[in-house]
């Protein structure tokens, strides 16, 4: 005998617990989502006992024959999901007086990025421009790719002219370099 | 080769810091360890070519999949590791005196340089197919890094992103290409894969899989693109990339597949086609280019396009010039690129219209690019035109029309490669008529670390071509490996014949196009635009990025109601389909299992539908509360002793957690008037109500096999020495459960005392001995006192004498004084030491009888709980004077740590195991060691509460406070609008005068 008839009651009790959690899990106000939670919860806890088999003598060794014995395993598991809840719960909470604390009220808010993102879609704003990968040809982005060595140094930095005389003596009298046209850090600005 | 290849990884990791602390000159000490690799491959050379048994390593690895860290060193392999090796000292050593001394990250630079070689290395070596690829990505990886170095820069990032999606795409198909290879062979050493090189169908579907990659490394037409884009890395890089890493990986792949494959006509087309295209496409765009880099890297897509025609041939003389030339353009490319650098470092532009009289300010540099020039163009006596030679050769020799087909490319692509050849050095080094661009320079002479590398190299290739017997030596048993034709040689002088007309059509060719010069350039400026593989490149990119923001805009709509319905329609939607699909088996019901259950079951179904119905916050949770209890009830009936009481203990604590965050929010729910919205959320409950009631019908029908559980009896007290299976099962049987929950339950405490605390949860924790007159009689004021009146007169300033007068709550000072109530204080000082050891019972009983680690946590959470009501932070303080964090910490620790003890005993981790103690008049001790596992839940579970009420209640009381707000009165909740609500109306208490006398 491995399959046991369902227990009705509990069937459909279970399914109360699922519609009325659901209604409340598609509200806006966090509390009423955290009370929908609780007991979508409360019917998984059923679902899974319910899914073990039929009710029995407690599982405690020695207390009853053992084949009369509530099923231990799912009970095992409800035992942690129900404390599991405990914490959701408690972290669902403290959302929501956050939530107060900055908008005098618990609701969840649409996501305004969301909602900007496909306005500007709609648009068509999302321009490639604002991408990397647009933008100059191969000849002008080399024209502008320059090494860090010694010299480039003293052409691009300003700041930088601690080269002092004593170490680098003959390096001294630079010859008149071309200023690259515009530094990388004005094309990140621009 | 393992070791050699971990050198350079353990040398890379280290290098950041000793760049960081010594400077650019490390890269001296760093060269050091492709010099081991270099000096190791040398001394193998005996073995390699003395006819005997190859160098061999086999490592088991990943073997169930075939990965193994098995290494070979063959001809091939060795050329390879040469090359890699020693433009890699080389350039390291270049690199010691080409950046600035304040160079930006030049610790990660060489970091990730020195692991590019050892990719390269590995790469080269590896003698199993999936760990070739492993190193191939290796390569893509660090190579993408290095492009990319200057990351604040947007070509840099566009190059380096561009490089590294060309390439990976192409080694995902070779790793597909490699799978089917390695099945159809049954084997997934490459040596193995060679030898017997399987055929079929798919066979050819998996070489032109393998070929992508090597299409996408080597950067042939059309993934061209990516390598002259490349030359936004430094140039030290450019050339390490260019000669003797990445691109050439490539090559090396079509060299080390050729002789097993060549024949096919999958392998034969795309390689000749590609190829051939490439070389062509190079020569002709590096005669426009003004900038000296991407001279040579469109040069280097020529010659790439070149050597993988002549290497993929399948011919023996052919392989034998290709190889030739991968070993001359190593030398050529590197050192033209390294000269570019001095040039660039010296006279501060690559631009050869700006560049003049060079040869004279830098004569060291303008020989050493002459002679790499001249072996890159392919003149006598260079590496490079003995490469040629072979190769001409022995293309016209095989005399089959495919031969002289790719004979005439051959000369075709040479007399580019002449023409840009003394474009290049002309345009870096040669005397220009003065105008406006250019510039009249007068750099100083570089030093020898800069000149040494590129003038080593350029009189290697010279070296070479005048000793070619050598050469031949090292090449010669790879190309024997190939399929058809004759040995071909390495000559300085092959006598008259096809070869030699053709070297003289690609010298008067090549002059004339370079005297042209100007011409050629205006005539490619004025040629209609072709279809750009860059721009293809760019625009599929973009094309790419406006789908996903499509995509994006069209299913994130940013309402959490329409994402968690779309998440439960699916959901329904599955289980639907698949018992539609499955078939129902044949499902039974019974009404109950006893007439209990229909009575709970009706009172937790009404309160559940009275808790949707509430409209005031308060009444909903205590509903959802009256829904927990009446499933504990359940739980009884249902045989479950220790569900309900934790259950029970559980709703109890939810509640007043519930309560304490009740007291900011406002009292009623805000209006939804939107009617339709409810509509569909109510048929959507409707719906997964009903369909979650049909798989519990469908599910206990559905078992096909007796429970796993039926033996839980017998093993909890065989082995888990308890008499409680289910308290058995959660710190032994299913431990690693519990152990995973505790730490979910850890992090949701953590993330409570963030969302309030803010900064940091570790402030001082509120004792009653830091009260002061202003803040002792504050807490939970509330305005004014309204019996205050009532108070007047009181002695409490009084000392109390020794043992006299003593408060039951020591906290109570800090309530206001209304707040406190004495009948509340009396009874928990009464009850907070029974529920205490309650909970100590619990947890010890725990193993025989109901109760365990949770349901003590909770109890003597609750007693904390009741503490904190009747006294308020400070008493909390009283009670816990230590932060959560301590609890919650210990607890995990305790429990891994438990958990750990058997290991050191040999035994698994989380056994249990039962130690028996001698009490004397106690009787026997029985303690089983999961007992401290349990000790673990109970701290973790206990932290979790004492946070939500340091943080709930203790914090939101302080803040409260230090903002002024008046914590409302929940008991009192009216219906009438407070300063709480919503939308709060400002009307403060007015009757604060009134009261007082």
């Amino acid at each position: 005998m491995t399959a046991v008839p369902a227990n009705l009651v509990l069937v459909l009790l279970i399914g109360v617990l699922f519609g009325t959690g659901v209604y409340l899990l598609l509200e806006r106000s966090l509390s009423r989502v955290l009370v929908g939670v609780t007991l979508i919860g409360n019917g998984a806890n059923l679902l899974l006992l319910v899914a073990g088999g039929a009710a029995g003598g407690p599982p405690l060794v020695g207390s009853g024959p053992e084949d009369e014995m509530a099923d231990p395993l799912p009970q095992a598991l409800v035992l942690t999901a129900i404390v599991i809840t405990l914490g959701l719960s408690a972290f669902l909470l403290a959302m929501a007086f956050r939530s107060w604390q900055l908008h005098g009220h618990d609701e969840v808010q649409d996501d305004l990025e969301d909602r900007r993102i496909a306005r500007r879609v709609a648009r068509g704003l999302l321009a490639p421009n604002e991408l990397d990968d647009i933008g100059a040809s191969l000849a002008q982005d080399a024209a502008e790719a320059r090494d860090e060595t010694e010299h480039s140094d003293q052409r691009n930095d300003l700041d930088d002219t601690f080269v002092s005389p004593g170490l680098f003596p003959h390096r001294l009298p630079g010859p008149q370099h071309r200023s690259p046209l515009t530094s990388s850090d004005e094309e990140e600005r621009r | 080769m393992l070791p050699l290849v971990t050198l350079q990884l353990v040398v890379a990791l280290l290098a950041p810091a000793a760049i960081r602390s010594w400077g650019r000159r490390t890269f001296v000490a760093l060269a050091a360890a492709p010099a081991a690799a270099l000096v190791w491959a040398l001394a193998q050379a005996s073995a390699v070519f003395g006819g005997g048994e190859m160098p061999i390593e086999r490592i088991a690895w990943a073997s169930t999949i075939g990965l193994n860290l098995d290494f070979r060193l063959d001809a091939l392999s060795w050329l390879m590791v040469v090359i890699v090796s020693g433009i890699g000292v080389l350039v390291l050593l270049y690199c010691s005196a080409y950046f600035s001394a304040d160079s930006s990250n030049l610790g990660r630079f060489g970091g990730v340089f020195v692991a590019f070689v050892g990719a390269m290395l590995g790469l080269v070596t590896a003698d199993n197919t999936l760990l070739l690829f492993v190193f191939w990505e290796l390569t893509t990886v660090f190579s993408y890094l290095l492009i990319g170095h200057y990351f604040d820069r947007k070509a840099s990032r566009r190059a380096a992103m561009q490089a590294i999606i060309v390439t990976t795409l192409g080694g995902l198909a070779m790793l597909l290409g490699l799978v089917m290879l390695a099945t159809a062979a049954g084997t997934y050493s490459l040596s193995g894969l060679l030898s017997a090189p399987p055929t079929g169908p798919e066979v050819e579907v998996a070489v032109v899989l393998v070929l992508l990659g090597a299409v996408t490394k080597s950067a042939l037409v059309p993934f061209h693109f990516w390598l002259p884009a490349a030359m936004a890395a430094p140039t030290p890089v450019s050339a390490y990339l260019h000669a003797a890493a990445m691109v050439k990986a490539g090559v090396y792949l079509v060299a080390r597949f050729a002789p097993g494959f060549s024949d096919l006509t999958a392998w034969r087309w795309p390689v000749l086609v590609l190829g051939s295209a490439t070389m062509l496409v190079g020569g002709y765009r590096s005669l426009r280019q003004h900038d000296l880099k991407l001279l040579l890297a469109f040069g280097t897509v020529s010659q790439l396009g070149l050597m993988i025609v002549l290497v993929g041939f399948g011919s023996r003389a052919v392989a034998l010039g290709g190889l030739a030339l991968v070993a001359a353009h190593a030398m050529f490319k590197a050192s033209l690129f390294l000269v570019v650098g001095v040039i660039d470092d010296a006279a501060g532009t690559r631009d050869l219209r700006e560049l003049s009289h060079l040869a004279r300010r830098l004569p060291y540099a303008a020989t050493a690019a002459a002679l790499a020039t001249a072996s890159m163009v392919g003149l006598v006596p260079f590496a490079g035109y003995v490469a040629k030679e072979a190769a001409l050769e022995g293309l016209w020799h095989d005399g089959d029309a495919v031969g002289v087909a790719i004979f005439v490319v051959v000369v075709i692509g040479s007399v580019l490669t002449l023409a840009y050849g003394l474009r290049f050095w002309w345009g870096a080094f040669g005397n220009k008529p003065a105008s406006a661009g250019v510039q009249q320079l007068n750099p100083e002479r570089p030093g020898l670390l800069l000149l040494g590398p590129p003038g080593v190299l350029a009189l290697g290739g010279l070296a070479v071509g005048l000793a070619p017997a050598g050469l031949e030596r090292v090449l010669a048993p790879h190309a024997d490996l190939y399929p058809h034709g004759e040995a071909g040689h390495l000559v300085l002088w092959a006598g008259l014949g096809a070869p030699a007309v053709g070297t003289l059509v690609v010298l008067l060719g090549g002059a004339a196009l370079f005297a042209a010069r100007h011409r050629v350039e205006r005539v490619q400026a004025s040629a209609p635009a072709v279809p750009d593989a860059d721009l293809a490149y760019r625009r599929s990119m973009r094309r790419l990025d406006a789908a996903a923001a499509a995509i994006t805009g069209a299913t994130q709509r940013g309402s959490l109601p329409a994402y968690l319905a779309v998440i439960l329609t699916v959901t329904v939607a599955f289980a639907v389909s698949t018992t539609a699909v499955g078939g129902i088996g044949s499902p039974s019901v019974r009404l109950w299992d006893t007439p209990v259950q229909l009575v709970l079951a009706l009172f937790v179904a009404v309160a559940a539908i009275l808790a949707v119905r509430a409209r005031r916050r308060l009444k909903a949770v205590l509903l959802a509360g009256a829904v927990g209890y009446g499933i504990a009830a359940l739980f009884v009936v249902q045989g479950a002793p220790d569900l309900a009481l934790t259950q029970v203990l559980v709703e109890t604590v939810t509640l007043v957690v519930f309560v304490l965050v009740l007291r900011r929010l406002p009292a009623y729910f805000s209006n939804r008037p939107l009617a339709g919205s409810r509509w569909w959320r109510a048929a959507l409950g409707l719906v997964v109500g009903i369909v979650v009631s049909g798989l519990a019908i469908l599910a206990p029908a559905a078992r096909i096999h007796v429970p796993i559980s039926v033996d839980f009896p017998d093993q909890a007290y065989t082995y888990g020495h308890g008499k409680n299976i289910v308290n058995v099962t959660l710190v032994d049987i299913r431990a690693w459960d519990t152990m995973g929950e505790i730490a979910v339950i850890l992090v949701a405490a953590t993330g409570v005392a963030s969302l309030v605390f803010l900064r940091t949860r570790m402030r001082a924790i509120d004792r009653v001995r830091d009260l002061t007159p202003e803040t002792a009689a504050a807490v939970w004021a509330g305005g004014p006192d309204p019996t205050a009146v009532l108070r007047r007169g009181r002695p409490g300033g009084a000392e109390p004498g020794p043992g006299r007068n003593r408060e039951w709550l020591t906290g109570g000072a800090s309530l206001a004084p209304h707040r406190r109530s004495v009948i509340f204080e009396v009874a928990t000082r009464l009850v907070f030491h029974t529920m205490l050891a309650f909970a100590l019972f619990l947890l010890f009983a725990g193993h025989n009888a109901p109760g365990g680690g949770f349901a003590a946590g909770l109890v003597a959470g609750i007693a904390l709980t009741v503490r904190y009501l009747a006294g308020g932070r400070y008493e909390l303080g009283e009670a816990v004077p230590v932060h959560p964090g301590l609890l919650l910490g210990t607890g995990l620790f305790l429990s891994v740590g438990a958990g750990l003890v058997p290991l050191a005993f040999g035994g698994a981790m989380l056994q249990s195991a039962l130690i028996e103690i001698d009490g004397g008049p106690l009787g026997t001790i029985k303690l089983v060691t999961a007992l401290f596992f349990d000790i673990g839940v109970f701290l973790v579970v206990l932290g979790l509460v004492l946070d939500v009420l340091r943080t709930l209640g203790g914090e939101v009381d302080r803040q409260g406070e230090v903002e002024g707000r008046a914590v409302p009165d929940v008991a009192y909740d009216s219906p009438i609008v407070t300063v709480d609500d919503a939308e709060p109306t400002i009307e403060l208490p007015a009757q604060a005068g009134e009261v007082r006398p």
